[in-house]
């Protein structure tokens, strides 16, 4: 499907830090001549910030950057093959749009026969012929974004970096615009590297997405890959809506979940190992109970989204989304199925939360910043105050409180992810440090909390031989 | 009783402390100073002042003298100026606050007060008083109301025209002449407005640093009220407030056609 398959940006090895924060955390990435490439993520997780470092506004704090074979970590920006979109357009006010469209040329020392020629055909590609003399004020936010594109590509540039230039417009202009940005790539055949925060549009419009979460890359992979094949909860979580759950592989191609075993096409995880299965909403097939049912539940609720019904129902204790043609009221007794193909298993990253640590006396230990009290049959192998040691705590022995008393450590809940019967956060500490917690209370992203975690899930056993010997 | 009570209420009302001020302090007096200036000294209706302004080359001569002195200052103002609020509006924001805070900090003082300071200053470093020290005081006492609002459209003017105009093969010599200069006329226009319209008229400046050696057109004006020739003082005063009042336009017009690129200074 591409023309040409030689790299024309590598990013390789890239950081970025802002005083004492991480925005971009050793990133790779290469991206082909002519691809459709997207950066998505959330807010802050560095996607913008990459961008402007391959736009030339900021500099890598380590690594390099090369664009058509060439080194240009250092170059400044009007010396790169590369032009910009902005999210705000950032279209001069003091020029009309003729003269903001050929203000790249103009730069060139251009002749004026063609410079026109080039503009106007920058105008009729995106639609707006015929408005050169108009005043950038006057025009729609939609028409000062196509103004924009066009300030951008009349200049030809190899790359065509896009900052979320959509955000501002409200939805139907986004969707039309969209088509047309496809369509503007496929007769350019330039590169497009483009930034959103919009999963949908990341979806609809690439060859490739980058998912960005904290300054890392998550997944690089075509929109179906990145949507079947999530390849972690952040993942899966973050692209369309899924049902992310523990699991248990007992084996290969055979995985339990909501208290029963299925069949799937996932081997290689080992016996009874702890896993996270993800399964689409769209993926479940819901019938009147019958004997093909895999498993059986109570639908919670219905809504009508439009082309389907969104159902919550809930089989034992667990709490599953199905979207289907049909809808069953509220209080059916349903059947669920799900064939292997489209049952998703992923490994999971961690099953306890393990802290570095240190005696500070008989049975008190400190990690977190704070000391705790810890049980002496929970010590494994011989620790004598001041040495260093491993901690670990189950997610679920982990409290969280509205209110942190002075003695506690405290924290801002940074991600919640739903597991069906509860919910995983993570949690951002002030130690620095991330502390995962199941629970059934109900949080919400950047709550405040207390952590407290009780004598008897602190587990202590002497570090492991490379460990810090302080 | 009612009546009395909605009208004391209603927000129009409370104009009138403010209405009545400006008849009595503004327009009464704007208006007495164009029966005087079209009226001779026995109060007939005559073109006499306006006839003799035109006759002396005196009066002329320090008039167009005023006006040189007074663009001199505005450009002196402008360049010494713009580097100032380029500086200040790019370096972090407790360092320029100070520093902005000592720029301002003179205008504490009277103006008689620091023109005086300044004769004092010249005497001590043995600088001849004169034009030199004319301009030097001019544009001393006037540099602050040029820098803000330099500074101030600077400040607010968003980076993303700068990192566009950078994107699209602006060098920073470039970016700076067709992006950031054009976007900061406003500032620099409402800056004339504040120098160069109070700097026609100052005669306190003028007296004080030349010892009263150059006559500017504010001087004479005041010489001809102090020696009770009201009828022509007040013929000067109206040829001087049309010249403001022509520049105060001409800056208005630059403004709201700031596209044009408003190269009139």
């Amino acid at each position: 499907m591409q023309k040409d398959n030689e790299p024309i940006i590598e990013v390789k090895n890239v950081s970025k830090f802002f005083g004492e924060k991480t925005a971009l955390d050793h990133i790779d990435l290469s991206i082909r001549k002519g691809e459709f490439v997207t950066i998505l993520g959330p807010s802050g997780c560095g996607k913008t910030t990459l961008l402007r470092l391959i736009a030339g506004f900021q500099t890598a704090s380590e690594g390099e950057i090369r664009i058509g074979g060439k080194e240009i970590t250092q170059v400044p920006p009007h010396k790169r093959p590369v032009n910009t979109v902005f999210q705000k357009y950032a279209l001069f006010p003091h020029l009309n749009v003729y003269d903001n469209i050929a203000f790249g040329l103009k730069l060139k020392k251009m002749p004026k026969d063609v410079m026109e020629k080039k503009v106007k055909a920058a105008l009729k590609m995106v639609g707006m012929t015929d408005y050169e003399y108009r005043d950038v004020n006057s025009l729609s936010g939609g028409q000062q974004q196509r103004v924009a594109i066009a300030r951008a590509i009349v200049n030809e540039p190899e790359v065509l970096l896009l900052d979320e230039p959509l955000a501002a417009l409200d939805l139907k202009m986004r969707k039309d615009m969209q088509m047309e940005l496809k369509e503007m790539h496929k007769r350019l055949g330039i590169t497009f590297v483009y930034v959103t925060h919009d999963q949908e549009e990341a979806l609809t419009l690439s060859d490739t997405i980058v998912v960005m979460s904290e300054g890392k890359i998550q997944q690089i992979g075509t929109p179906t890959d990145i949507y079947n094949e999530p390849v972690n909860c952040f993942v899966a979580d973050f692209i369309g809506e899924s049902n992310i759950l523990n699991g248990t592989m007992i084996k290969d191609k055979l995985v339990r979940f909501c208290g029963k075993e299925f069949e799937c096409v996932d081997e290689g995880f080992g016996e009874n190992m702890p896993v996270d299965v993800v399964i689409r909403p769209e993926d479940f097939y819901i019938f009147p109970v019958s004997d093909a049912a895999q498993l059986v539940g109570k639908v919670q609720s219905c809504i009508f989204k439009g082309v389907h019904y969104e159902m919550v129902v809930l089989c034992d204790d667990y709490e599953l989304t199905v979207q289907d043609y049909h809808g069953f009221d509220a209080g059916t007794e349903v059947g669920l199925l799900v064939k292997p193909m489209d049952i998703q298993i992923m490994k999971k990253e961690r099953t306890c939360n393990t802290f570095e640590g240190k005696m500070v006396g008989e049975n008190r230990v400190e990690f977190l910043g704070c000391e705790f009290d810890c049980l002496s049959e929970n010590i494994k192998g011989s620790v004598a105050a001041g040495d260093a040691v491993e901690v670990e705590v189950d997610f679920e022995k982990v409290n969280l409180e509205d209110n942190a008393s002075a003695d506690m450590i405290e924290g801002e809940v940074k991600f919640i992810l739903y597991k069906g019967n509860h919910y995983h956060l993570t949690v951002h500490s002030d130690w620095d440090e991330d502390v995962f917690v199941d629970t059934n209370d109900v949080w919400d992203n950047g709550d405040r909390v207390g952590i407290t975690i009780p004598a008897e899930a602190i587990r202590v056993m002497p570090a492991k031989a490379d460990g810090n010997v302080n | 009783m009612k009546k009395a009570l909605v009208f004391f209420s209603s927000r129009k009302s409370w104009t009138l402390p403010y209405l009545i001020f400006s008849i009595v302090f503004v327009i009464v007096p704007l208006l007495l100073i164009v029966v005087y200036a079209f009226t001779d000294e026995n109060g007939h209706m005559s073109l006499v002042n306006f006839s003799k302004f035109l006759a002396h080359p005196e009066a002329i001569n320090t008039f167009v003298y005023s006006i040189g002195v007074a663009i001199i200052t505005t450009l002196g103002c402008i360049l010494l100026g713009y580097p100032a609020a380029w500086i200040l509006s790019r370096s972090n924001m407790g360092y320029s606050k100070t520093i902005i805070m000592l720029f301002i900090l003179p205008m504490w003082v009277n103006i008689l007060i620091r023109t005086l300071a300044t004769v004092a200053l010249f005497d001590f470093l043995r600088l001849p008083l004169g034009e030199g020290a004319l301009i030097f005081g001019m544009i001393y006492n006037f540099i602050p109301f040029m820098i803000y609002p330099i500074y101030n459209t600077l400040q607010k003017m968003d980076r993303s025209y700068i990192e566009a105009a950078q994107d699209l093969g602006a060098n920073n010599f470039q970016v700076f002449w067709k992006v950031v200069f054009p976007l900061s006329l406003p500032g620099i226009s409402s800056g004339v407005m504040m120098v160069f319209m109070p700097t026609i008229s100052t005669f306190a400046i003028a007296e004080l640093l030349t010892m009263n050696n150059i006559k500017l057109f504010g001087t004479t004006i005041q010489e001809n009220i102090n020696n009770s020739l009201w009828n022509y003082g007040a013929a000067l005063s109206l040829i001087m407030l049309f010249l403001i009042a022509a520049t105060s336009l001409f800056s208005t017009d630059s403004k709201n056609d700031s596209s044009q690129g408003g190269g009139v200074w």
